[in-house]
């Protein structure tokens, strides 16, 4: 059977982040990915990234990805298996993989689970009805495969991927008269929401979607606008012709894998709904399995990172590794993570967090 | 009104403006940056001091007008493409304005294009001086902009038709 050291599953900012750090240590690594290339989410983010140096801030996402990218794949303790899927855990710490249509058994001493997340929708009447997407299909048919998506795109959502979506979609030449936000305020970061208001783009708060409509393909939207107990202001719908609407209603942790090797999971809305519980260096209930990124709450790429190294740092460690150099650089990764999360808008993580904690202790 | 539509209230804007004296002494940057988010750029782009330290990284931009030469280096480090110059000392009627720009068409020097506020209305037609680049590793482009004086605080984007 395959053996690897160290099992990483998935290779989005999480996943290079924990590869390299557990690589940097002395151990041998095997990162696996279902895309046919590494880099997760961040491949299609064009814009300009928050944070600061130590997270690659103002560089653009896929110039990150770029950077994590080349660094495992030259790295000589860090295997690449691209194009495999990990599908199922079983007994004795072996995980299965599909690569090129084959079923691949693995054997790891460690696994790092980073794989990130995926897109929530809404229900509403003909919300099948083509060109209705995910924000993330948008995001990969334009800036992964160069295909417009369409031609006026209604966006629901004003988090900060509806926005940073819609700001996109008007770079790649689309028409966006509308973003729809259900909530009274915009959740993307008010610089952002600046950014695209000033080229011309209403948001709509307290406002929602109620149904789609069109004989073969989406034609028009109807929205309608919500009261303070978010319910529908009667006489106040009206019709928005779009031949795409795009759904940007949050992420959903991808933890079935973990669901499977008996990790005690908690329902934290928080952190974007089941979560695995976690030390305070991201190993689960069960024992050299490990977490980081938006599996273990939806945040965002530079906190991904630095979980990401805090993860790798420890499975190496727990595997006798980089004995000498761990406090140092744990305690260091734990002051940037804090620092990213003291601000107002790290608020509900931090909530989210404490509620996790409260669930009880793992390990230390 | 900023956290409902993305538009920050006048009394926001005016309170992030240099003194008029120091709007008389030349170029100076502008930073409409109203919300407490980690991130930090456009501090360390500035070798001159004109952003105050960070002592966390969620701190709102401070600024040291006096120390700032307008030199628009911040402006492409932005991600929130906040962070704009203006020299009111150009010409009688006119100022010139730095704003980022990440869309194609790049205009070139001297093309006249329309002039957005902060909500995408047009205010007035302008004319582009300057078109630089951020640096080969960003492709944000920097437009100084050739825009009434009365609208030196109003024009933040452009229109390219
Ligand atoms: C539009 C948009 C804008 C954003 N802007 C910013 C920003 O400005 N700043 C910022 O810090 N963050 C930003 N983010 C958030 C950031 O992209 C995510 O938080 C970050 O990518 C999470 O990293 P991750 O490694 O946990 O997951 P991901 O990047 O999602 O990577 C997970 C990887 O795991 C792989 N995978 C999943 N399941 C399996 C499996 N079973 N087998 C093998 N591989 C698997 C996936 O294919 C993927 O490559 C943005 C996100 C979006 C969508
Ligand atoms: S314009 Fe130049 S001098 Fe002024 S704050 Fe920005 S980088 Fe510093
Ligand atoms: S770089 Fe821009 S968005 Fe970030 S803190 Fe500075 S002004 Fe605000």
């Amino acid at each position: 059977m395959n053996k690897a050291e160290i099992l990483v599953i998935g290779s989005g900012p999480a996943g290079l982040k924990a590869s390299l750090s557990a690589a940097d240590q002395g151990a041998g690594v095997t990162l696996v990915e279902r895309d046919p290339f590494l880099g997760g989410q961040l491949v299609k983010q064009t814009h300009m990234f928050f944070g600061s140096k130590e997270q690659y801030a103002s560089e653009r996402g896929f110039k990150i990805a770029e950077k994590l990218t080349a660094a495992a794949e030259e790295h000589p303790g860090v295997r690449v298996l691209k194009g495999a899927a990990a599908l199922g855990y079983y007994d004795d710490n072996v995980v299965t993989l599909e690569l090129k249509g084959r079923v691949l058994p693995v054997s790891y001493d460690a696994m790092i689970m980073a794989t990130g997340a995926q897109e929530n929708t809404l229900m509403f009447p003909n919300c099948d009805l083509p060109g209705i997407y995910g924000a993330g299909a948008v995001q990969t048919l334009m800036n992964v495969y160069g295909v417009l998506p369409g031609k006026r795109v209604a966006m629901l959502g004003a988090g900060n991927i509806g926005v940073i979506v819609s700001y996109q979609l008007l770079q790649a030449g689309v028409e966006v008269p509308a973003i729809i936000e259900a909530a009274p305020e915009i959740g993307a970061y008010h610089v952002h929401a600046s950014k695209v208001r000033r080229m011309g783009v209403p948001i709509y708060t307290s406002q929602t979607v109620v149904s789609a409509h069109g004989s073969d393909a989406l034609e028009k939207i109807i929205m309608v606008e919500l009261d303070d107990s978010w319910q529908p202001v009667p006489d106040t719908e009206r019709e928005l012709d779009v031949d795409v609407l795009c759904i940007a209603v949050g992420l959903t942790p991808l933890t079935e894998i973990l669901f499977q090797a008996g990790c005690e999971i908690a329902y934290i809305p928080e952190l974007g709904g089941h979560v695995p519980r976690r030390s305070a260096v991201m190993e689960t209930s069960v024992a050299n399995i490990y977490i980081a990124g938006d599996v273990s709450g939806i945040e965002e790429a530079s906190a991904a990172m630095v979980e990401g190294t805090i993860a790798g740092l420890t499975a190496a460690f727990n595997l006798g590794y980089g004995r000498d150099s761990y406090e140092q650089k744990i305690a260091a990764a734990n002051l940037e993570l804090d620092a990213l999360r003291k601000g107002p808008t790290g608020e509900k993580i931090r909530t989210g967090l404490q509620n996790l904690k409260k669930t009880g202790e793992v390990r230390q | 009104m900023l956290e409902k539509t993305g538009v920050p209230t006048p009394a926001q804007v005016e309170a992030v403006k240099p003194s008029p004296e120091r709007l008389t002494e030349g170029p100076v940057v502008i930073v409409e940056c109203f919300q407490e988010i980690p991130c930090d750029p456009c501090y360390t782009a500035c070798k001159r001091g004109g952003f105050l330290p960070f002592a966390d990284i969620n701190d709102l931009p401070r600024m040291d007008f006096a120390k700032c030469n307008g030199c628009g280096i911040c402006i492409g480090a932005c991600p929130g493409l906040a962070v704009f110059v203006v020299d009111e000392t150009y010409a009688e009627d006119k100022a010139l304005l730095m704003i980022p720009w990440e869309f194609l068409p790049v205009p070139e020097e001297g093309n006249m294009v329309k002039g957005l506020n902060r909500e995408g209305d047009v205010l007035a037609d302008v004319e582009v001086k300057k078109v630089r680049s951020a640096g080969s590793h960003n492709q944000t482009s920097i437009l100084t902009l050739i825009v009434p004086k009365k609208y030196a605080h109003d024009i933040r984007s452009i229109r390219v038709d």
